[in-house]
């Protein structure tokens, strides 16, 4: 099999400042790209689209971001659905034919991450191609998509590489598909998934009205420990990347003990303080 | 080199020809306020903007050894979101194509004043605009004197040294001559007013310098505390993302990040270890009770103190409490800030153990709480911190890890400051060094002003409403001041004795009602009846662009030529390009040809300078590239490469320099030396044998002699006293306004857009999640509400409110969330539209310009700074009403 194209996210790394974003339509908008896609429509469309989840409360709280370009599949759901419209690149690249999907709406809904655009004028589906075209091109010199490109915090990450290499590193670095229920397999993988998926819980530990440093927390269930923290300088802990169900948080400060039942549903929780 | 309606293909500009997907592009090089760029141009039009990547031809990068670690940074540049959408801007249907008058307007006949903002253009010729402009610059100047024509540019002109307002701006308008509405230091304010009487500084108008202090900090800096200062988002200035790896390495070596801000800030979200959010409006007493901690349980630098500080014994007896009975003490300052006074003792403490760098606004100095009605206190606040622990050894200053690289200072290559083709040594930092290297007073000469300097006629920005209907003012300190520290208390009237009133504005940009304060005032303004003629020079068609008679369409960067340094304004920053992790030096070339009938600014002025009679004495006979030409060769830049090679190459990269002595900011202070940072003052004047700071104990004056002695000439000002003190927000929780209108509003500078520049114009901006939000087809400013006060007022997320106060309403976007405390509400200032649903200045705006919300009272009495962070307000579900009630 030849090298396959990927892109890596790290959602911890990730604060949104929509560099990615506006290189693809810096890229996209007003540029006919022939043979690999139509210009995108000025407005509307978001070939990077930058999910947005905001956790906990006041002022134990954060926001992440999930950038989401086309994913583009191995199992790809668009493909299935286009009756040879969409076909895999053999380096990975999902792309839309331009001709062969024209007036076809209905392949804007076979994407199950909601990727795919329809442009109106051009009356065709639309979506990232990678940058294909740039990929494509032995002058381009940055060698990687636009979005990786313009990335600022190192949150992205572009590789041409065998499978085998792409395997190993989401071993070592604990790369995810988003949504991997799908079983998609997309060449989109992410690092830290959970801060964007799953939740948090955290408190802050006071002992006679200050707050209490090195107090150790521990985060049960079913009476088995997950997790153990030691609190920093401002008595704070936080246990992150919490399943949905029933935890016990047990405080052991200054030789006292306390434990409380918390319920993760859905959202991350803000304690407050929890006073010895 | 002279080059009439050159072409960049046919000359030769730009590096390499490169080919994508079968079409042969050309790869040109330009700069913006967000970093410099490569630029792909094909068949005249731009293609695609991009960050430049260096090649194994440029230059080796620095390299720092740290705790064992060697630092160095990646070999490419940054840009900012709004230089990465920039392409939308220049292509837009915002901007204006061709002159245009007003069609009720007849400079010979009825001028329908009172239709300003409402009636709406016609196209005309630029010969016809010359012909009503330069009509009624020459009747003016005959009826009332050169003083009568009021001009003023936005803060942030399109990036380029020669097309920048301080050179090719001031070139013309002194020409011809004008009264020049004084720009406030807007980003300044507290530090300028009231931290400059602390430490001096006043060349940076009381910010602090920030020399080396990147190797300081990767040495020593257990936590740094970001106070009022958000990196990721403001960079300093100018600087795109140049900094962001400096704290991942930070972070890496378990730097301890500590942010206080009302609103939990991008940076803050991205890197923090702890938030503070103090309300709006008391971080000072935050800092009051971090000194209590520390004077009572002693973990503060004594020995440094005894040395370095004046009034500090004073001061401390107010701290405790001995001279007003009230002790600053942590659980004070929960009732003030709503900050657990546990979290603040826990703060206060391990500042007192561990290397901590104090992180005061974004720049080293700067921050939205020095825009406040309490700056002035926060400012000297940051101060009393840092000396207190001993600021300038090593693991203990005020750095923002913004500014700071090891870069070359000994290089010269001006900022934009520095007056460019101008030379005008009173309005700009022209009289440094620039000027002398510029002009050779025999071929070609500066352009200074004679109305426009301290003897000549003046009027405050802020205040140009107040000017132009009220008559007369009177107000302290000529905008950016920094000669000297007395300077700022300098006073002035309007009209100025023996000057005429205005009749005549030339404005330039339209950014005014989304920038400055209580702003209905600005739309209001241009209806009075004794202002005959108002001319707008601008590039897209917003603000306050509509209300002129005369419109005249400017050109972008990337339709003329210039030249420039990544993120180097220079002037009240001197050598702020350390706030990149290179020197860039860039030719912006001229990527495509002038939209519709625009022109460049110079071209304009040189249209206007022929029809006036001074095109000569204006050009020279030189166009845009001969100036840039002259340009570069009064720089260091031709000991590393010609101008025929930078003309071809696009770029230029200051090499590494390791013969560079290092000298750490403040470093020779703490030590008590003379100084020895490349800074640009104290001059020799403000100080003995070149030892100590600007004030005149050579101290950090807890007690300002310089304020104590205004008010022994009976300039008593309750609000700036002559010691820090305590002194209470006049817009805060604290007010009685606030039972009125019980939100206190933060509106800090945009993330993604600078000023008004990325923001409206039917940009790439418009279309980012957190800039703006469409409803029903109308893209929104969006206001991000705590969700316990949201619940209060029945507001959900998506909801359209009517953010609202005495001094106007505002329609925007409900964000609802945790990113602030209960009781206060985040909106960023800079709207660049101002779309009234009724009168003008007198309506509902539902563009989203939060500025018609904010105070236009001065800092205090004699402080004239703005307090845009300072205002109460209310919020309610919008009923679709215009409000046309003020």
């Amino acid at each position: 099999m030849m090298k396959q194209k990927y892109i890596v996210i790290d959602v911890r790394w990730c604060h949104d400042c929509n560099n990615c974003f506006m290189g693809c339509k810096d890229e996209h908008v007003d540029n006919n790209w022939e043979g690999y896609t139509a210009a995108q429509p000025r407005h509307g469309h978001r070939w990077m689209n930058i999910e947005r989840r905001e956790r906990g409360k006041y002022s134990r709280n954060d926001v992440k971001f999930l950038p989401m370009p086309c994913q583009h599949c191995e199992n790809a759901p668009c493909v299935a659905a286009s009756k040879g419209a969409i076909t895999r690149r053999e380096d990975g690249i999902v792309m839309i034919d331009m001709v062969a999907a024209k007036g076809n709406k209905e392949l804007v809904d076979s994407c199950p991450y909601g990727a795919i655009y329809w442009n109106d004028e051009a009356d065709i589906a639309q979506k990232c191609t990678m940058c294909a075209h740039l990929l494509d091109s032995a002058e381009w010199a940055p060698k990687m998509p636009r979005c990786v490109h313009n990335c600022p915090t190192g949150s992205m990450s572009f590789y041409d590489c065998e499978p085998e290499e792409m395997a190993k590193l989401a071993a070592a670095e604990g790369l995810e598909a988003y949504k991997a229920e799908l079983g998609t397999n997309p060449h989109v993988l992410y690092k830290n998934l959970f801060m964007f998926t799953k939740n948090f819980v955290a408190g802050g530990i006071t002992v006679d009205g200050d707050c209490f440093e090195n107090a150790t927390v521990t985060l049960e269930q079913d009476g088995k420990v997950l997790q153990t923290a030691q609190t920093n300088f401002f008595g704070d802990f936080k246990f992150d990347g919490l399943e949905d169900g029933e935890y016990t948080v047990k405080v052991d400060a200054a030789g006292k003990a306390q434990s409380s039942n918390v319920t993760i549903a859905g959202k991350s929780l803000n304690l407050g303080f929890i006073a010895f | 080199m002279q080059n009439e309606n050159v072409s960049c293909v046919t000359v030769g500009a730009g590096t390499s020809a490169c080919s994508i997907n079968g079409s042969q592009e050309v790869r040109m090089t330009n700069s913006s306020t967000g970093g410099p760029v490569f630029v792909y141009v094909k068949d005249g039009k731009i293609v695609r903007l991009t960050p430049m990547d260096f090649d194994e031809t440029d230059p080796e990068s620095w390299k720092i050894e740290a705790r064992g670690k060697v630092f160095t940074p990646p070999r490419k540049t940054t840009i900012a979101p709004f230089t990465a959408g920039q392409k939308s801007m220049v292509y837009s249907d915002k901007r204006i194509l061709y002159p245009m008058k007003r069609v009720d307007f007849d400079p010979n006949g009825e001028r329908n004043i009172q239709n300003r903002g409402v009636s709406g253009y016609e196209r005309i010729s630029w010969d016809e605009a010359a012909e009503i402009v330069c009509g009624e610059v020459n009747r003016i100047k005959r009826e009332y004197g050169p003083s009568a024509i009021l001009s003023t540019p936005s803060s942030h002109h399109l990036w380029g040294n020669v097309g920048y307002r301080h050179s090719t701006y001031f070139r013309f308008m002194n020409m011809m001559g004008f009264t020049y509405a004084d720009h406030n230091p807007d980003s300044w304010e507290g530090w300028h007013w009231g931290g400059m009487h602390m430490w001096g500084f006043s060349w940076r108008l009381g910010n602090p310098e920030q020399y080396d202090l990147l190797e300081d900090g990767l040495k020593y800096a257990e936590m740094i505390v970001f106070w009022s200062s958000d990196p990721e988002v403001n960079s300093g200035i100018y600087a795109a993302f140049e900094s962001t790896i400096r704290r991942k390495w930070l972070k890496d070596l378990g730097v301890k990040m500590v942010f206080i801000d009302p609103f939990f800030n991008h940076t803050a979200n991205w890197i923090g270890d702890k938030w503070f959010s103090p309300k709006t409006g008391t971080d000072h007493a935050l800092s009051f009770a971090i000194a209590y901690t520390w004077l009572t349980e002693g973990s503060y630098d004594k020995e440094y103190v005894a040395t370095h500080a004046y009034g500090f014994e004073e001061w401390s007896e107010y701290v405790l409490g001995k001279t007003d009975g009230e002790p600053k003490t942590c659980e004070w300052a929960e009732k003030e800030t709503g900050i657990p006074a546990c979290d603040i003792r826990a703060l206060a403490r391990e500042w007192g153990k561990k290397n901590t760098y104090l992180a005061a606004g974004g720049l080293g100095g700067w921050g939205g709480a020095c825009r406040a009605t309490h700056g002035i206190e926060w400012s000297r606040g940051m101060i009393a911190l840092a000396t207190m622990q001993g600021m300038g050894k090593p693991g203990s200053n005020m750095w923002s890890t913004t500014q700071g690289a090891p870069l070359d200072t000994e290089f010269y290559f001006p900022g934009y400051a520095e007056g460019g083709i101008s030379g005008d040594c009173d309005n700009s930092a022209a009289g440094f060094k620039f000027a002398w290297r510029m002009f050779d007073g025999k071929t070609t000469f500066p352009s200074p002003s004679n109305i426009n300097n301290g003897q000549g006629q003046h009027i405050p920005r802020l205040k140009i409403p107040e000017c132009i209907m009220g008559k007369e003012f009177q107000w302290s300190g000529k905008g950016f001041c920094g000669g000297d520290i007395p300077h700022q208390m300098h006073q002035y009237q309007y009209p100025a004795p023996g000057y005429s009133r205005i009749k005549m504005y030339w404005k330039y940009g339209g950014p005014h009602i989304g920038t400055m304060t209580a702003t209905n005032r600005y739309a209001k303004m241009y209806t009075d009846s004794e202002l005959d003629f108002v001319v707008s020079q601008s590039i897209w068609f917003e603000g306050e662009v509509p209300f002129a008679d005369v419109i005249l369409p400017a050109c972008t960067n990337y339709e003329r030529w210039d030249i420039s340094e990544f993120a180097n304004c220079s002037g009240y920053i001197p050598d702020n390009y350390t706030l990149c992790n290179h020197r860039v030096i860039s030719l912006q070339m001229k990527c495509i040809e002038p939209l519709g009938e625009s022109k460049s600014d110079y071209d304009i002025y040189a249209f206007f300078a022929k029809k006036l009679g001074f095109e000569g004495q204006f050009t020279e006979g030189k166009d845009e590239l001969a100036w840039v030409e002259q340009y570069y060769n009064a720089t260091d830049c031709p000991k590393l490469m010609t101008f025929a090679d930078f003309f071809k190459k696009g770029y230029l990269v200051v090499p590494d320099n390791t013969t560079r002595k290092k000298t750490v900011a403040l470093r020779w202070f703490a030590e008590e030396r003379e100084k020895d940072t490349p800074d640009w003052g104290p001059r020799c004047n403000n100080s003995v044998g070149y030892k100590g700071l600007q004030t005149q104990t050579g101290k950090v004056e807890f007690i300002a002699t310089s304020i104590k002695r205004f008010e022994e000439q009976g300039f008593v000002d309750e609000y700036r006293p002559a010691m820090h003190t305590y002194v209470k927000a006049w817009e805060s929780h604290h007010c009685e306004l606030a039972k009125k209108y019980p939100l206190g509003m933060l509106s800090p500078h945009p993330r993604f857009s600078m000023h008004t520049m990325g923001d409206g114009k039917d940009s790439f901006m418009n279309d980012i999640k957190d800039h703006r939000v469409e409803v029903d087809g109308y893209s929104y400013w969006i206001i991000r509400i705590n969700s316990e006060d949201a619940a209060a007022r029945g507001i959900k997320e998506g909801d359209l409110v009517r953010a609202f106060n005495d001094r106007g309403s505002v329609i925007l976007y409900a964000q609802v969330g945790e990113r602030t405390q209960p009781g206060t509400v985040h909106s960023y200032e800079s709207c660049a539209v101002y779309d009234p649903l009724g009168k003008p200045g007198c309506s509902a705006d539902r563009g989203g310009c939060v500025n018609i919300l904010t105070p236009d009272r001065y800092m205090s009495k004699y402080a004239c700074g703005m307090a845009p962070n300072s205002a109460q307000i209310e919020v309610e579900k919008w009923n679709g009403d215009i409000y046309e009630i003020y």
